[in-house]
């Protein structure tokens, strides 16, 4: 195990037209975040260097606190970095360069599940047919269809994290930005969440940017996953997985090299996960800012 | 007698041992209901019963029977109708004139910190006026026309809805403003499909607080400054000693209230299809 970028080969889950190397489609830089706090500043993530290629499913896994969020915050326009860059290589004209699945409730409680899967497709304009040939294929997918004129408090957290994914993949963007989204779900929900994630994905194999604090998680769904140092949140180590795809949820868990590569992480993870309890209580309290 | 059915509810007058089978009308709701209905009813029974025997004075509680047939001739000779009309329509001018106004300045101070900070103040410190003092100056300002009434009531719906609007886009979790944006939302399409539909709630509670405090002032108004509407009807009949006028005025003023807040609840649960607790 070394604390080093390790430059495996990277499988590419895509058919490559012609080129030997997978295009790099997410680019990140000398990434350095800093939050004005009461009386200095917290740096919520330092020196941040991320090369993923297209397709990919890049997991990052890190102790709470670690500055995810904020990456992945970064990455959707919603932050700006204090200093680095971040390129995204866009695809066709016209598609939105990322969606994101939130972190805890974030679907509207005020529309019905089909206007807060066809949310982004609205809101950019998109014809009418095409809005509801998309929806209506998503909704299908997350076995959502029965529930399209319900409104969000009517379903149970597992579907209400279901719109929000169809949200996202409906939106059709080149990139998709995922933060913790079955952390709320119960352990069966999670499972049934992750394959039927899997599943979808498998249609479009969009490059997918994964925040778990889970270890399995990340093991589960990832083609690579980045290990996050306590804050300020640098990578730490980078591990892939081998496993093929499409894959077996539940079939995974039992195969030795799940095992291993499940204690590999937690090796890199431990020191973090201590750290962190050292140094978390400051200003976790996220301070909002109204525009 | 009208206790029976809350004995039999709770079972207590059955016999042990009997089946409990589920009544379709004899629901707590229905019970509710129909001792909702009870009450007023039994009320203007007793009222009548006492007016009639002398038991209370007719001179302030005139028999219902008596208020009833003053209602009747008031509706016949149309004069009822006048100043009922008068009243409404005044209440419906100034309803939008303070609406309007309200939703507008409540959204800005909502979603603007710097114009709220300019003026809230200004709102908050006009706010514990009563306003049933303004009408001196109001009267002054706009004269004794329609529009000094129709300035009231706005006056009335105003605050509430400034106040109510404003407190329900700041709550909006900021989250929505985060999704809005990561979807590619413009300004106008974030305040149509996130500030107002997530205001909105409270919103319309402004709508039915300023409607009933409309209402107030229009009687009040009325009162002081018209030849015209139920406030005055009410005001005049005190002059001419004719009390069962007086209830009469009241009580159709009771029934546009009422009527008024079916209405906007009814509107509520339009503009608010997701809440359950409508
Ligand atoms: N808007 C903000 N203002 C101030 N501090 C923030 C803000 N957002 C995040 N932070 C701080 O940055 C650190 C990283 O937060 P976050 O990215 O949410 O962590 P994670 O998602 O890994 O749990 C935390 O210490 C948090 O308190
Ligand atoms: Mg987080």
């Amino acid at each position: 195990m070394t604390d080093q970028y390790t430059t495996t080969a990277l499988r590419d889950s895509r058919p490559q037209d012609g080129t030997a190397e997978p295009e790099i489609k997410v680019c990140v830089r000398g990434l350095l975040k800093q939050f004005p706090a009461k009386d200095r500043m917290v740096t919520a993530l330092d020196s941040l260097d991320l090369d993923i290629p297209r397709g990919q499913f890049f997991m990052i896994v890190g102790p709470s606190g670690c500055g995810k969020t904020t990456l992945l915050r970064i990455l959707a326009h919603l932050e700006q970095p204090t200093a680095g860059t971040v390129e995204v290589l866009r695809s066709t004209e016209g598609r939105p360069e990322n969606s994101m699945v939130f972190q805890g409730d974030s679907i509207f409680p005020w529309m019905t599940v089909w206007d807060n899967a066809s949310y982004g497709l609205r809101m950019r304009g998109a014809p009418a047919a095409e809005i509801k040939e998309t929806v209506g294929h998503y909704l299908d997918k997350t076995g959502l269809t029965a529930f399209a004129d319900c409104y969000p408090h009517q379903l149970s957290g597992g579907m209400r994290q279901r719109v929000s994914i169809a949200r996202a993949f409906a939106n059709d963007p080149d990139v998709l930005l995922m933060d913790e989204p079955f952390s709320a779900l119960d352990e069966q929900n999670k499972t049934l969440l992750q394959s039927e994630l899997l599943r979808i994905w498998d249609e479009t194999r969009k490059t997918v940017i994964f925040i778990t604090h889970s270890v399995d998680e990340a093991v589960t769904l990832g083609d690579r996953i980045m290990i996050m140092t306590s804050r300020p949140g640098r990578a730490k180590a980078f591990v892939d997985v081998p496993f093929e795809r499409p894959r077996d949820v539940l079939e995974l868990r039992h195969r030795p090299e799940y095992g291993e590569i499940v204690y590999d992480i937690w090796q890199h993870l431990r020191d973090e996960v201590n750290n962190a309890q050292v140094t978390a209580p400051q200003s976790q309290q996220r301070r909002w800012f109204r525009r | 007698m009208a206790t029976a059915p809350l004995i039999e509810t709770r079972g207590i007058a059955r016999p042990s041992g009997a089946p409990v089978r589920p009544s379709r009308w004899r629901t707590a709701r229905n019970r509710d209901r129909l001792l909702a209905a009870a009450t007023p009813v039994a009320l203007l029974v007793v009222w009548e019963l006492l007016a009639r025997t002398g038991l209370i004075d007719a001179r302030f509680f005139p028999a219902p029977s008596s208020i009833f047939d003053q209602m009747v001739t008031l509706m016949k000779s149309g004069e009822l109708w006048t100043h009922m009309w008068a009243s409404l329509q005044r209440l419906f001018l100034g309803f939008w004139l303070g609406l309007v106004p309200g939703l507008v300045l409540g959204v800005l101070m909502g979603l603007s910190r710097p114009f709220r900070a300019a003026v809230s103040p200004l709102v908050s410190g006009t706010y514990p006026i009563p306003k049933s003092a303004l009408l001196p100056l109001i009267l002054l300002i706009f004269g004794l026309g329609e529009m000094s009434k129709v300035v009231m009531v706005a006056i009335g719906v105003f605050y509430p809805v400034v106040l109510n609007t404003a407190a329900g886009v700041m709550q909006i979790q900021p989250i929505y403003y985060d999704v809005a944006k990561n979807f590619g939302a413009k300004r106008m399409k974030v305040f149509r499909t996130v500030a107002l539909p997530g205001a909105m709630p409270s919103i319309m509670t402004g709508v039915e607080l300023g409607a009933g405090l409309g209402l107030i002032l229009i009687a009040i108004a009325e009162m002081v400054g018209a030849q015209s509407g139920l406030g005055f009807m009410i005001w005049n009949a005190w002059q001419l000693y004719s009390v069962q006028t007086m209830y009469v005025g009241l009580l159709v003023i009771a029934v546009i209230g009422y009527v008024m807040s079916l209405l906007l609840g009814w509107v509520a649960r339009i503009v608010t299809p997701w809440r359950t607790d409508r």
